[in-house]
């Protein structure tokens, strides 16, 4: 039941055409929860064997424990944490932890609530007038962006410059060299250099300097662990920027095209806005920002579902499958906010968990709560909307609505 | 009338008492009514108020961050039940399906959940329990006591037991800075729980932050002033130490002292059952109308060769609970074994401490990722050659997968290596102080001859 061969599916998902709908396609491929690909990497798609996995300390996140390297290894640069295995990992996210969530900064998420209500008002307020309304570019691009630029103190202004660097580092992340153009590789490599560069620039300025923003802290940090090298907070920062910016965009959007698609859900919001923290798990697990970790490295010999996946291999873990496993949740491919024992894979699990979970769980809470109660009647202008290139980050390039 | 028409009149009309009123009678209340169950429900409790949760009392409790009142059990449904709070059960009647109450009152049922729990172990010597200043720490009156205790500022206080209990409040103490001595008559802190390569760690970390540790000593005195005031402690070697408070963490006893007639085999290891809750009789008999969950209960757990474990763990409490509820309403064919994996935490001198499986069922122990000098590593626990437990400090996050590893009857030591395995790392022996699932003595003798007429009495009633 378990190893077989099949590429076709798994091609089938990363091919553009499956970005609407790649539900049927993942069902498919659970029928092997362990693949081996004729590359010889292998694909796990079933929650029991992804789970199992993402808790598994012989699962490296470390691209140098890959016997085959990856096409776009950065040489010379220090990995940010989400790319480092313990002690290494554990030391760098705990020493950006420290600026961000408990023990040591507990309430400052949730004192961005009136900040994040604020931000949001004023992107609807800008809707007015507006016959058709792009969520994507009026609403879920702009508001998170302009958080994590807050957060992390880069310039909101600047952000005509980043976007360009990220667009091409996460054009990259799913780069086939038997597919791609050489170039969307190399743009890829360029923008992470780019991006580096202007963040460093801006860390310069904060050494000595006071300031609540991660950067300034990070790099006055003295805490009893020390202080993160200048090259350590510059792959933070360059890891927080990205993932803050990539992420919650589409998971805001998924939320909106999910409620779009069922409206008596929308109606049950608007009467009752605290539905909106469980609305949000179900989003997480039936819509996720996130459908795939696309390589992780076997540092060992693994065992999965009788399956030995060899010393080295390349392993992709399809979270998104996962979280639509009708062994682990009962009808699945139902959006249900009132699912109970809602363990859904939307953050990952294990070590490498979300470490800005918790914001993107407020953003999308509010945002969606505020478009909900503010909008007049919307409607979808064409279902399904278009699609970013990414299967990795998939989610609406456009999401056009009209309203009343 | 067929046996599912009985069990439906039953779940329609039945009558449930619940003997403790804590964590585990709560949520087993709650699973009946989620399974349907519409029939009478009794809460019987000794203590008055309603069920609250016990591991915040020796940690955020005695910080003085969260009141003593402050932690009462999230109620997950309405229950619907007659709460009889108050007054402990002092007899059971399996004849005639009563409970008996201490003020008299008697409670029928058709089926009964015990869940009595453990009460904590009181000092030996009466008068010096009663001293002002000596405390236990098992209710929120206990902890509200101790907190008031603390914060009036004590010159010293004295914790009697290294356990997980007794080593929570050192941490406390010193969170406060309050000078703490505590005295442990084993080798090191929680030797008992995790074996001696653990407690070296936890003497290390007691002893960082500040703890007069002392260990292989006994405390034999309780010292008390004219006004009645602990004042003074004196130790097995001699020694002697001032403090105005003093801690007795010896571990509980378990609530069975009320069934010792009915014969159910319940004794100081807890009552008797299969792993699906139901009572076991003295003789060893299973019943089919009683049932146990929560500390009190003694379960066989397959994994760890059938042997009867009980266990004073929040999360099995809970666990158990709910098998116990669903195969109170179930027909046979239906009903559910308890077969979780225990697990366990603490949270002490700035670290957490996290369990999985059954560590005093080993034979030997190894560092398998991390760093012991850090304080951030787990530690896998072997017996004869199978993984059967692991102990995380800071790591907890990995602990999934020894649950996994254990439930395989995975080899020991884990083979492969991680990236964030010591290079040196080689099982050592697990060395507890004492075997911790034989029994020291006799516990029952058997009478008769004829199979018909063999029979089991319990031990103490030779006494």
């Amino acid at each position: 039941m378990t190893t077989t061969e099949t590429p076709d599916i798994l091609h089938q998902i990363l091919d553009y055409s499956a970005r609407a709908d790649p539900y049927p396609l993942y069902a498919e491929l659970r029928k092997t929860p362990v693949a081996r690909q004729e590359d010889g990497s292998y694909v796990i798609s079933t929650y029991r064997e992804l789970t199992g996995l993402l808790h598994n300390p012989h699962l490296s996140s470390d691209v140098r424990n890959l016997s085959r390297p990856m096409p776009a290894t950065e040489a010379d640069t220090t990995p940010s944490f989400i790319n480092l295995d313990p002690p290494d990992h554990d030391r760098l996210r705990r020493l950006a932890m420290r600026h961000f969530g408990p023990p040591h900064t507990p309430g400052l998420v949730d004192g961005m609530r009136p900040d994040l209500t604020a931000i949001v008002n004023g992107l609807i307020d800008d809707f007015a007038g507006k016959e058709r309304i792009d969520i994507v570019d009026d609403f879920a691009y702009p508001f998170p962006v302009t958080v994590i630029c807050h957060l992390l103190g880069v310039p909101r202004e600047d952000e005509p410059r980043f976007h360009v660097w990220v667009n091409a580092i996460v054009d990259s992340l799913d780069y086939d060299p038997k597919k791609d153009p050489k170039e969307k590789l190399d743009n890829g490599v360029q923008a992470k250099e780019d991006l580096r560069q202007y963040l460093g620039g801006l860390l310069e300025q904060r050494h000595g300097r006071p300031g609540d923003d991660l950067l300034t802290r990070m790099a006055n940090d003295d805490g009893p662990e020390g202080r993160m090298t200048d090259d350590e907070i510059v792959s933070t920062a360059n890891l927080l920027l990205i993932a803050g910016h990539e992420t919650t965009v589409n998971l805001i959007t998924n939320g909106m095209l999910t409620l779009l698609r069922h409206p008596q859900v929308l109606q049950r919001l608007c009467d009752e806005p605290d539905l909106i923290v469980r609305l949000v798990e179900e989003l997480l697990r039936y819509e996720p920002p996130v459908h795939i970790i696309p390589w992780r490295a076997a540092y060992s010999d693994i065992t999965v579902a009788d399956t030995t996946i060899p010393k080295g291999s390349q392993i992709m873990l399809m979270l998104a499958s996962g979280s639509r496993d009708p062994d682990r949740f009962d009808d699945p491919d139902r959006f249900d906010p009132d699912r109970q024992d809602n363990q859904h894979l939307g953050f990952g699990s294990g070590i490498h968990l979300c470490f800005g979970g918790p914001m993107a769980r407020l953003e999308t809470q509010i945002a969606l709560n505020a478009l909900v109660r503010r909008l007049d009647r919307p409607r979808l202008v064409a279902d399904p909307p278009p699609y970013r290139p990414s299967p990795v980050l998939r989610g609406p390039i456009h999401l056009h609505i009209e309203q009343s | 009338m067929s046996s599912a028409d009985t069990l439906q009149a039953f779940k329609r009309d039945g009558r449930i008492a619940i003997v403790g009123a804590s964590l585990a009678g709560l949520r087993a209340a709650e699973a009946l009514r989620a399974e349907g169950f519409t029939g009478s429900l009794t809460m019987i409790g000794d203590e008055v108020g309603e069920p609250y949760d016990r591991p915040p009392l020796s940690k955020q409790v005695l910080t003085g961050w969260v009141p003593a009142g402050g932690t009462t059990l999230p109620r997950r449904r309405d229950i619907d039940a007659e709460w009889l709070l108050g007054v402990p059960a002092d007899g059971l009647d399996l004849a005639t399906n009563h409970v008996h109450l201490a003020d008299g009152r008697e409670v029928p049922f058709d089926r009964v959940l015990i869940s009595t729990g453990v009460r904590a172990r009181p000092w030996f010597v009466e008068s010096e329990a009663d001293l002002d200043g000596v405390f236990v720490v098992r209710t929120r009156e206990h902890a509200d006591g101790l907190q008031r205790a603390l914060a009036a500022g004590p010159s010293r206080v004295l914790v009697i037991g290294a356990g997980f209990t007794g080593s929570e409040i050192a941490s406390i103490c010193r969170e406060r800075d309050i000078p703490v001595t505590v005295a442990e008559l084993a080798p090191a802190p929680l030797v008992g729980a995790l074996g001696a390569m653990i407690g070296e760690v936890a003497s290390d970390m007691q002893r960082a932050h500040g703890v007069d540790l002392r260990c292989g000593v006994k405390v034999t005195h309780l010292e008390g002033d004219a006004q009645g005031h602990f004042r003074r402690a004196h130790f097995s070697d001699g020694s002697t130490i001032d403090a105005d408070v003093a801690v007795v963490a010896l571990g509980g006893i378990r609530n069975t002292d009320w069934l010792r007639d009915s014969g159910l085999a319940a004794g100081v290891w807890g009552i008797a059952c299969d792993t699906g809750c139901r009572a076991l009789t003295l003789d060893g008999l299973i019943t089919d109308d009683i049932f146990v969950a929560g500390d009190v209960a003694r379960c066989p757990n397959p994994i760890y060769e059938y042997r009867l474990i009980s266990l004073e763990h929040w999360a099995n409490a809970v666990e158990q609970a709910e098998v116990a509820a669903h195969n109170m309403v179930s027909a046979q064919a239906d009903r559910w074994p308890h077969l979780t994996i225990p697990t366990f935490w603490s949270i002490q001198f700035g670290v957490n401490i996290k369990s999985v499986g059954v560590p005093t069922f080993a034979d030997e122990v190894v560092v398998t990722q991390g760093s012991v000098p850090d304080h951030r590593f787990v530690a896998a626990y072997g017996y004869q050659g199978r993984v059967t437990a692991a102990v995380s400090f800071n790591n907890a996050k990995w602990l999934d997968h020894y649950r996994q590893l254990i439930e395989t009857a995975a080899p020991f030591p884990p083979p492969c290596p991680t990236p964030d395995g010591p290079a040196d790392a080689k099982p050592v022996p697990v060395d507890f102080p004492s075997p911790q699932l034989l029994a020291q003595g006799a516990t029952v003798v058997v009478t008769g001859h004829d199979p018909s007429e063999r029979r089991v009495t319990a031990a103490w009633q030779h006494r």
